[in-house]
């Protein structure tokens, strides 16, 4: 068990052996400080300077050591990498230990060390980034084997559990993604059809209209509207508005399937008002005043003023608002899961059952089939779609929004 | 020189600026109205659940029990009572041995048909059923009583029996792992990011980097979890530190966004002050830009937090979302979360889950809410205008 490993080389090799450099470094300062000088160093840096010296190595070691036994590269016993990383340990605390004189500039050797961890932080994101396009590209490779590439874009079904005979005599499943995206862009553009009206001008509403006392009720109620997990509002649109829409179509004559792309569209819809309205609020306030009070003063209505000046200056940060939304609902999971449907459908009518790429992402990983076969494989051929669209999406938004900022700034 | 002003057009315009000054307010409106339904939908659904119906019967604890533990119950009741009442009778004698050979009157839960009934809601009881219910009802027999065994049971196949309890534990677990791992990262980079990194390319592409994993899908993260920390690593499958560690890398982006903007909120005068006495860069930031900016950090550390846990998608991938009963015990064995609990439920076909999945629900947006409400007062109470 690895965890228990772990655990235990922290806590009885290396830990003590962070303490024990840590006294022994400040015992060393204190014996060749005089202890009446005026000027004396911290004795808790050198300890800490004693720890530093002896964490670096020790976690290095374990580290290359781990990498090195996940990639099946060597076989390494745990108890030998846990005993090598202590050796180091205790030998770079020796090291550290001589070093130490009241003349040591430790303030500059612990700030460089310091600034090295930190930098390692700060590189995690972008290990999360290489870590994400790896693991799928990796998967997605597989099923790109077997399945080819030009079919899956350009299929226009997709049944991986049906099998056609193809003119060899082999079984072959069919995995063509266009139905799946038809549906990811139905509920995406229905989405996009409530989230940006709705969403600017409400923002229009708070950054020109509004008094401080709408406001101070709005903008609250916005970021409860933000806080609502996804699965809350799979729930409502599953339970709650899909009959309503079913028997809204009922009475009027249509019939309407209960997992029609219209409910988890509308319901995105309004989860998305909160993204727009936020972004295109700090967009919309960070136009010039004197673009406003310029139009003002010649005699323009404030609707006038909004739409002749204020937006147009605005645009290309509500433009990447409205991108980092798109990207928001291409990418969004649950509610599709529970409101859409599993029945792939090519059409253009939002009352009948659609799926969409991320059900099927969903589903293909939940079901009970091997990992190797096909339909598990295809989650990642459909997860490299995805994460190539919304990467595009939100390069671009970034993009056009830091160029907007400079402009004003 | 002055223009003949047309008062037609003058109206006309004046009429166009209440019409979208009008349809402003309504789109705002839209909002609030869209938060009111919604609130009072899922509480109208949730709320029953939090009373359960109870049936009073004999009991009598005799050692046949153990063998048939329906012997013990009124004969003409066994439909009506719940099956999860037949383990749990000869776990209380086997628990109190002094039970043996007593009766004793004792009120026992109803199974989910009959509560819903009682409650008002389609059921599928038979009209026999339905006549001795009414009958019990009569003479005082059935009575709702607060639903404890909500918040004292894990999940359940029998709707009256499900709770919420492992799911809460295995949110904790998740919350405490997903701090664990991205507060202190996600602190370190903010304070490189600002105060330490040098103008370069890495460090660009560092910066437009971490704005962009901020936006990609959560499910994503997922695809991440399964390929790297369950295959590659092989660390068990649904456990809370798989989840845990997937969360973490998705609040990191969150947590480094909001910790910069509050160092970058501290005026340079604070550092340059601190500079000119001599102390050195780190000691610049530990004895001052994180003590001023903690409040700010802390502020957007729990909402990203409140962010994780709300999250369903990547744990569904990751294989947490399972009908799993007990609490966890550790941090690699299988555990599920309240988000999970509330998509396992509300795919039941039983219609008894549904107001369960709706309490669920209310149980945690009052978390998730009462941490937003949180993080706000902590922003109000300690921000400083400089």
């Amino acid at each position: 068990m690895t965890t228990t490993y772990l655990a235990q080389y922290l806590f009885t090799g290396l830990l003590p052996l962070a303490l024990f450099g840590y006294l022994l470094g400040r015992r060393k300062i204190r014996s060749q400080q005089d202890p009446n000088a005026r000027y004396k160093a911290s004795e808790n840096l050198f300890g800490w300077f004693a720890v530093s010296k002896m964490l670096m190595p020790a976690v290095l070691i374990s580290f290359i050591g781990s990498v090195l036994d996940l990639f099946d590269l060597v076989e390494v016993p745990w108890p030998m990498l846990a005993a090598a990383a202590l050796l180091l340990g205790a030998g770079s605390v020796w090291l550290a230990l001589k070093a130490i004189r009241p003349s040591l500039r430790v303030r500059t050797a612990l700030e460089k060390t310091i600034t090295r961890i930190l930098l390692v932080a700060s590189l995690i994101s972008i290990l999360t980034t290489i870590g994400i396009v790896m693991s799928i590209v990796f998967e997605a490779v597989h099923f790109f084997r077997i399945v080819n590439f030009w079919d899956f874009l350009t299929g226009t079904t997709w049944n991986p559990d049906a099998a056609t005979i193809d003119d060899d005599g082999n079984i072959q499943p069919l995995f063509g993604s266009v139905p799946l995206f038809a549906g990811t862009f139905m509920i995406t553009a229905i989405a996009m059809c409530v989230a940006i009206p709705v969403g600017l001008l409400s923002a229009i509403c708070m950054s020109e209209y509004a008094s401080l006392a709408v406001r101070r009720v709005a903008k609250p109620a916005l970021e409860i509207l933000a806080g609502i997990p996804t699965v809350v509002y799979g729930f409502f649109a599953a339970i709650t508005v899909s009959p309503l829409i079913v028997s809204l179509a009922d009475k009027v004559g249509i019939s309407a399937d209960y997992t029609n792309a219209l409910s988890p569209g509308l319901v995105m819809g309004i989860m998305i008002i909160p993204l727009v309205s936020s972004l295109s609020d700090d967009v919309i306030s960070s136009v010039p005043q004197s673009l406003r009070e310029g139009s003002l003063a010649l005699g323009a209505y404030p609707s006038e003023t909004i739409k002749q000046v204020v937006l147009p200056a605005a645009l290309p940060g509500i433009v990447s608002a409205c991108l980092l939304a798109v990207s928001r609902a291409v990418g969004e999971t649950m509610i599709v899961v529970m409101a859409a449907g599993l029945q792939p459908n090519l059409s253009w009518n939002p009352l009948v059952g659609m799926t969409t790429v991320n059900v099927r992402i969903v589903d293909a990983l939940t079901g009970d089939q091997a990992f190797d076969s096909p339909e598990t494989l295809s989650a990642f051929g459909l997860g490299l779609v995805l994460l190539v669209l919304t990467l595009c999406l939100n390069i671009v938004s970034l993009t056009v929004i830091r160029k907007f900022r400079q402009r004003y700034e | 020189m002055s223009m003949p002003i047309d008062p037609r057009s003058l109206r006309k315009r004046k009429n166009k600026e209440s019409q979208f000054k009008a349809l402003s307010y309504i789109a705002i409106a839209v909002a609030g109205i869209f938060l009111v339904v919604f609130f009072a939908d899922i509480i109208r659904q949730g709320y029953t659940a939090f009373m359960q119906t109870e049936i009073r019967t004999t009991v009598a604890f005799s050692q046949s029990i153990f063998d048939d533990p329906r012997s013990a119950l009124d004969r003409k009741l066994i439909p009506l009572v719940s099956r999860g009442v037949t383990r749990i009778l000869p776990m209380q004698l086997r628990e109190n041995p002094q039970l043996l050979g007593t009766t004793s009157e004792v009120w026992v839960l109803a199974n989910a048909e009959v509560d819903q009934y009682i409650k008002g809601k389609p059921n599928r009881l038979k009209p026999k059923e339905i006549a001795l219910v009414d009958e019990l009802v009569a003479e005082g027999s059935i009575k709702k009583a607060f639903n404890i065994g909500f918040f004292t049971n894990g999940d359940s196949k029998l709707a009256e029996m499900a709770g919420i309890l492992s799911a809460a534990v295995g949110t904790l677990y998740l919350l405490g792992i997903t701090f664990l791992f991205s507060f202190p990262a996600g602190v370190m980079a903010a304070i490189y990011l600002e105060e330490f990194a040098p103008d370069n390319r890495l460090m660009h592409i560092v910066e437009v980097n971490i704005n962009n994993l901020a936006a990609i899908p959560s499910i994503l993260f997922g695809l991440l979890g399964l390929a790297i920390f369950i295959n590659f690593m092989g660390l068990p499958r649904s456990s809370a530190l798989v989840g845990g560690l997937t969360l973490a890398l998705m609040t990191l982006p969150v947590i480094i966004i909001s910790t910069r903007a509050a160092i970058r909120a501290i005026p340079d005068s604070i550092r340059e002050g601190a500079l000119a006495l001599g102390a050195t860069h780190w000691q610049v930031v530990w004895d001052h830009i994180l003590p001023l900016s903690l409040p700010g950090i802390l502020t957007g550390t729990i909402i990203g937090l409140a962010r994780a846990i709300g999250e369903t998608a990547p744990l569904l991938i990751i294989g947490m979302v399972a009908y799993i009963q007990d609490m966890p015990r550790g941090l690699t064995s299988a555990a599920t979360v309240l988000p999970a609990q509330i998509y396992v439920w509300s795919s039941e076909s039983i219609r008894a889950f549904t107001e369960r999945t709706s309490a669920g629900i209310i149980v945690l947006l009052i978390l998730l809410l009462s941490m937003n409400a949180m993080a706000i007062l902590l922003r109000n109470k300690y921000e400083r205008k400089w």
